[in-house]
């Protein structure tokens, strides 16, 4: 681990969050996410955790009536202007969601799709890229002899590290997770958490994660949310170790859930 | 040691008798079943009767020669059945794509607008709309200004018929595939465009097949807006756009309800073989796309 400060990648500012109807689902929260690190943020069942890795890439967007209020700054500029170009955001920052969500096409064209849409590119190149990615996926061993097969016919394990090859094959600067193990069996969770560690090395990481096992094996930095608050935010060890509030001490000792 | 009675089990609490619970259950079952026999042994009979009725009639002549007035001999009802192919084809070609494009925009862009409603609710309106109805408004829109019955008049009848079904079924099958999947799209910076079109369309594919598929065989056997229409000519469908164009519904309603003649009488029954059996294999193709999709 990195003891020298590290650059802050994204930093959160008195973000608040509004659903249609005008139920707000995030307060003031604030937050920094430091550079190729792995940043995990846990809480209970709705308090926001996901609301608020869903504005780093404004992905909320597609929905009517939901809305952001505060800054979210990328390298120093301030992402939730209407200005953003939002298909330039999202080409930086990629997402993995809970559910594995292949593309109904072959592995190959899964994660050669990005590649295709962002890059000029050689056919030669592009598939150096792709099994570039697979590789970087701890996918390609496995699916190299069936990259013509539908994604669809993969396992849920498989499909997600598919998912991360696509969205790391657009080399973005930051990858958000939102809880991207909990639809898969314990096996293929181990995998991907090693996947994270390695990916760590390349790319700014925040996980959405209700496993807090999860997150202190696999994060630098631990954000706990409650009820739309950050409660806490630290070192991940200090978190675990020696939480400096109540709630989360109740939240990580499990008196709460 | 005090002993209990023998009727009351360990917790000591009255069992209620299960007799009520069983009798229900086997009352719903028996319901299911004779609801299952009803429904199929209708088709079963429809099905039996037009087929030994019809099978008389059927033959290579049969299928290859164009039908004649009563009385002369080698007639068929080959003309009929391309000029069903015609009149269904050219409604399809006219009603698919814009009820396509209306159903993509209801699920991908339009949703819960006020547009999108008032679009939903029309749809609504035209699919219980009956058929004689929209039949007797292209019989003024179309066949009274042109001055003559068309099977393209026809078409235009079929194809306001498919349209909202299409609309309709495009849109759930879009409906279906699930909101991740168009943010997963999103999130690789993609348009909202290529989004709908080359994700989402993709996946509802064979769903969006179906709808069509149906939509054709429910059209292809409409008789009461071609009555209006296209309808009937004993020659071979040479002039779609200007002239009554011969097709298969209007002949069986001709050769059933208009002829006194046994030989008309069996002709119609093999007619309404051939449509049927048609039908039937529309519909295996589309739930066979159907399966494919969900495996």
């Amino acid at each position: 681990m990195d003891t020298s400060t590290p650059n802050i990648k994204i930093r959160a500012r008195n973000l608040s969050f509004f659903y249609e109807g005008g139920h707000q689902a995030l307060f003031e929260n604030n937050l920094d996410i430091p550079e190729r690190q792995v940043t995990a943020v846990i809480g209970p069942s709705g308090c926001g955790k996901s609301t608020h890795l869903r504005t780093y890439n404004r992905i909320y967007s597609l929905h009517r009536g939901q809305r952001a209020e505060g800054e979210v700054l990328l390298d120093g500029e301030n992402i939730l202007d209407p200005k953003t170009d939002l298909l330039a955001l999202r080409r930086r920052v990629g997402m993995i969601f809970q559910k594995p969500t292949p593309f109904p096409m072959s592995v190959f064209d899964n994660v050669a799709y990005p590649l295709r849409l962002h890059f000029r590119l050689s056919r030669r190149e592009i598939e150096e890229r792709v099994e570039a990615a697979l590789t970087g996926a701890s996918l390609w061993d496995e699916v190299k002899d069936q990259l013509r097969r539908s994604g669809l016919a993969l396992s849920g394990g498989q499909q997600q590290r598919l998912c991360i090859a696509r969205a790391i094959a657009a080399e973005p600067e930051v990858l958000l997770m939102d809880e991207p193990t909990s639809a898969i069996d314990p096996v293929a969770t181990l995998k991907i958490e090693d996947l994270v560690l390695r990916l760590r090395e390349r790319f700014t990481i925040v996980i959405v994660t209700h496993n807090m096992q999860q997150a202190a094996r696999i994060s630098d930095r631990t954000a706990f949310f409650y009820k739309g608050r950050i409660v806490e935010v630290g070192d991940t060890k200090q978190i675990f170790t020696a939480p400096r509030e109540k709630q989360t001490e109740d939240y990580i000792t499990g008196r709460f859930g | 040691m005090k002993q209990r009675p023998s009727s009351l089990p360990a917790h000591g609490m009255p069992l209620r008798p299960l007799w009520g619970r069983k009798l229900q259950d086997w009352a719903v079952q028996g319901f299911s079943v004779l609801a299952l026999t009803v429904a199929v042994g209708a088709m079963l009979w429809i099905l039996c009767t037009i087929v030994a009725r019809g099978s008389e009639a059927l033959g290579w002549g049969f299928l290859t020669n164009p039908s004649k007035p009563y009385g002369l001999p080698d007639a068929g009802i080959a003309n009929a059945l391309l000029g069903t192919l015609l009149v269904t084809l050219c409604a399809a070609l006219i009603a698919v794509p814009p009820a396509l494009c209306a159903g993509i925009w209801l699920a991908e862009f339009g949703k819960r607008s006020r547009l999108a409603d008032t679009l939903r609710f029309c749809a609504n309106v035209m699919m219980g709309m009956p058929s004689v109805i929209v039949g007797l408004f292209v019989y003024m829109a179309l066949v009274v200004p042109m001055g003559c019955f068309s099977g393209f008049a026809g078409s235009v009848a079929l194809a306001i018929l498919m349209f909202p079904v299409v609309m309709r079924t495009t849109e759930d099958m879009l409906a279906m595939v699930p909101d991740t999947l168009r943010e997963s799209g999103l999130a690789l910076g993609l348009t909202r465009c290529r989004v709908t079109l080359q994700i989402i369309c993709r996946a509802a594919r064979n769903g969006m097949v179906t709808g069509v598929l149906l939509s054709v065989a429910r059209v292809s056997g409409e008789t009461a807006p071609l009555l209006f229409t296209a309808l009937f000519a004993d020659a071979w469908p040479t002039r779609f756009f200007s002239g009554p164009t011969a097709n298969v519904p209007v002949l069986i309603t001709e050769y059933a309800t208009n002829s006194p003649f046994e030989a008309m009488h069996r002709a119609g029954w093999g007619a309404a073989l051939v449509i049927a059996l048609l039908v039937l294999a529309v519909n295996l193709v589309a739930r066979i796309l159907f399966r494919e999709r969900k495996a």
